[in-house]
């Protein structure tokens, strides 16, 4: 455990020090799927509610992350990804961190609770416990499958957004809900094929390092396979339309070849399928939120020319 | 406990950030409750 400012005060943090606790990259993708729930729920929100909303979303978003880094902080010290973060490198105290994060928390749920709805706050609630107490807290250090499990806490924005304009939840939200949780564990497990060994420094099970790389290719490909007609289903049941299905269809398809090209990878130094299918899983996930969000604001413009 | 030029300097910053996000917060339930007691 690294012995740098996990207790005590510091005096020498910046407002971006702050700011890096709370995974702002992180943050950004769940910012956008949660305010894609808003939009395509049916019924109406006013504006400064649906803000309200996904300021509370994106706040607890954060908040599991400086969480997150808090109680990892020995972990993030020794891998190489991570060692730079703000309680590692000695800038931020960890019992600060944990305030700051436990704060917001408290703050974000509250504040959904009283000016938004309590379906919503309550799920907002749930998803930052299972990413803290369930994913960081009991299973990271414990099991490979801790990112499948823990890969619910990221997938639960959309169904957030949807409640917070229904009250309510339906197959449709969880539809979305189900799609980003099946995407983790390939967007994940393509990263940690070519971070095994840090890892392994670390003590973390993840599946390379306890199971091998092949059953880890393996797994990515058996998760991508049924990925990728859940992702069509949206079209299916009604929630999006002809582009969401053209773009799903499209960008599926460019997942499911670098997924065998990572399942078929020799170069297990540098894993270049590995990295190329990172990106793309990136890619998949914008492009059908963005697709869906797309398709729900064109249908409103040509709604309000008619009227 | 010395604190340096820097150290303060972070410090007030910091202070300066809480002072915005807690006027923000103020701001939005002012505005919230105007949008709940609209008839």
């Amino acid at each position: 455990m690294t012995t740098v400012a996990l207790t005590g005060e510091s005096h020498s943090a910046t407002v971006g020090d702050y700011f890096a606790l709370l995974k702002p990259r992180v943050m950004s993708l769940v910012i956008f799927t949660g305010l894609t729930g808003i939009v395509v729920a049916p019924g109406e929100i006013h504006p400064l509610t649906g803000f309200t909303a996904l300021l509370c979303i994106a706040i607890a978003a954060g908040a599991s992350g400086a969480l997150n880094m808090a109680y990892e902080a020995d972990i993030d010290a020794l891998m190489s990804r991570t060692a730079n973060r703000p309680i590692p490198s000695g800038h931020i105290a960890r019992g600060e961190a944990l305030g700051f994060g436990w704060t917001l928390a408290v703050g974000a749920v509250t504040v959904m609770g009283l000016l938004v709805n309590l379906v919503a706050a309550t799920l907002l609630a749930f998803t930052i416990f299972v990413y803290v107490g369930v994913y960081t807290l009991w299973l990271k250090r414990r099991t490979p499958q801790n990112i499948v499990i823990g890969g619910l806490a990221g997938a639960l924005p959309p169904a957030i957004g949807w409640a917070s304009v229904t009250g309510s939840l339906t197959l449709a939200p969880l539809l979305l809900v189900a799609i980003i949780f099946l995407w983790t564990p390939p967007h994940f497990w393509a990263l940690a094929l070519w971070r095994s060994s840090d890892y392994a420094r670390a003590g973390v099970p993840m599946l390379p390092v306890v199971s091998g790389k092949a059953s880890t290719r393996r797994q990515i490909l058996a998760y991508t396979a049924i990925l990728i007609p859940a992702g069509l289903l949206p079209a299916a049941i009604g929630l999006a339309g002809p582009l969401y299905l053209a773009v799903s269809g499209a960008i599926g398809l460019w997942f499911i070849i670098e997924a065998v090209a990572v399942a078929l990878e020799r170069d297990e130094t540098r894993e270049p399928a590995a990295h190329r299918l990172f990106r793309v899983s990136l890619i998949y996930m914008f492009a059908l939120f963005a697709a869906l969000l797309a398709e729900r604001l064109l249908h409103i413009a040509a709604f309000a020319s008619w009227t | 406990m010395f604190v340096s030029d820097t150290q303060d300097k972070e410090r007030r910053r910091r202070n300066i950030a809480i002072a915005l996000a807690l006027g923000a917060l103020v701001v939005l339930f002012y505005l919230m409750t105007m949008v709940r007691v609209q008839p």
